[in-house]
């Protein structure tokens, strides 16, 4: 059999490229939901709303939280720019259940002056790096 | 005449003053490593959004109903100025104030958002309208600062007030060249975007790509093209801070060498001063032993 073919997928912030490898499908959050990419996927240009996305390789799986960005997707290559993107594994748990709290309460305390929309997308963020860790670790332990 | 105690209080003042200025240089060249490490580590960032950016403009036909990419009605400009909150750092802030003000010659109905506030101060003196001021600028700006910048900015364009907004700041070459350069943020010309992509080496897609684009391709536009001003704040921001560090510190270190040479001159005529005490006083003792003769 001919060797399976496979997708570069390149993930990059304004702080840095934060994941470069060669993947068998990807699944990722798409403003209208969920969408998953196989090799050789039409060429399409979509956004991205914040989530978690799924990269399926031959031995593992990897778990990337992202915040809103677009996807690039071509034949042999997925591009997806987003303003942060964390791996998994470098996720503090305790850190994003913090943020989750201080959000929900923000967004509780609606009567005081507060950026709603800045408030939610803390809270989307936060919960997005929470599902990614969770999955890490529920693959590993 | 200065005494030797004048040139001796002057000899130290001048060694403090070099301590300082050697001081300021170190750090700017800390400062600036860390700033260029930012851009470098941003590049891919921008290189890539500008791509899909492009490649959207070419591949998609309801591409020319975008507000951000026209010029609006208004008859006014809106010109962003960035320049430092701290002096010492040599022409830096003289040069973008130069190019301002050729702009605001040019444009009289120009209103300024400033950031940092030596251009801010020097402009207002001048009686020149501004609609938004900030100061103390971080040295290492963060993306979500340019985000918020560019969010307000474009509101401020929607507004059709202002037909057009351009942004001088200091394009950094090298520690030791800079230049100041005016360049139009919005509307963007997504033509020229190609072109640059072109020049730079970057193989920009020729065949036609049939892209699907979801949900819409204005959907798409509406999220890149606020993206893509973002970015390019962003990128003017990290190249003025390193421009600012680099000025500053080939400024220090022409102090400290100035600073070297007058302390040379004045320990000079320090010994020389000192000499000629020393032999005035010889001759005093030898002129009274020969009278008590």
């Amino acid at each position: 059999m001919a060797p399976k073919k496979k997708i570069v997928l390149e993930i990059i912030t304004p702080k840095k490229t934060v994941f470069k490898e060669e993947v068998n499908v990807l699944e990722a959050p798409a403003v209208d939901g969920l969408i998953g990419i196989l090799p050789r996927h039409a060429p399409l240009i979509t956004a991205l709303k914040t989530g978690v996305i799924r990269a399926v390789m031959d031995d593992k799986e990897r778990f990337i939280s992202i915040s809103e960005g677009i996807m690039d997707v071509k034949p042999d290559q997925v591009n997806i720019v987003a303003r942060t993107a964390e791996l998994s594994e470098n996720i503090d748990l305790d850190r994003a259940k913090e943020a989750k709290e201080r959000a929900e309460e923000r967004l509780r305390e609606s009567s005081a002056k507060i950026d709603h929309a800045r408030a939610e997308g803390a809270m989307e963020r936060a919960i997005a790096r929470i599902k990614a860790a969770d999955k890490h670790s529920s693959q590993y332990y | 005449m200065e005494t030797i105690r004048d040139i001796k209080r002057r000899i130290s003042s001048v060694k403090n003053t070099k301590k300082i200025t050697r001081a300021m240089k170190m750090v700017a060249a800390a400062k600036l490593q860390n700033s260029q490490k930012k851009a470098r580590n941003a590049k891919p960032f921008f290189n890539r959004t500008r791509r899909i950016l492009s490649d959207v403009y070419k591949f998609s036909q309801q591409k020319d109903d975008h507000p951000l990419l026209h010029k609006s009605d208004g008859d006014h400009n809106l010109l962003l100025i960035i320049s430092s909150d701290r002096g010492l750092c040599g022409a830096y802030n003289a040069k973008i104030i130069e190019e301002a003000q050729r702009f605001l010659k040019e444009n009289p109905n120009t209103e300024i958002y400033a950031l940092g506030s030596n251009a801010r101060n020097y402009l207002k003196r001048r009686g020149h309208v501004f609609i938004k001021e900030y100061e103390q600028i971080d040295d290492y700006p963060g993306f979500y600062f340019a985000y918020q910048l560019s969010e307000e900015i474009i509101e401020i364009f929607k507004g059709k007030k202002f037909k057009q907004v351009n942004v001088i700041y200091t394009h950094f070459k090298s520690a030791i060249s800079q230049k100041v350069k005016n360049i139009t943020l919005l509307p963007i010309d997504a033509d020229e975007i190609d072109y640059e992509l072109q020049e730079k080496g970057e193989d920009v897609s020729e065949e036609h790509v049939d892209y699907i684009f979801e949900p819409s391709v204005k959907k798409i536009l509406d999220l890149i093209l606020p993206k893509y001003v973002s970015n390019t704040i962003y990128s003017v921001l990290l190249e003025s801070k390193a421009s600012e560090f680099g000025s500053r510190m080939t400024a220090m270190d022409a102090a400290t060498e100035n600073a070297n040479e007058m302390i040379d001159d004045l320990t000079l005529s320090y010994n020389r001063a000192r000499q000629a005490s020393i032999t005035k006083e010889i001759t005093e003792i030898v002129g009274g032993a020969e009278a008590l003769k």
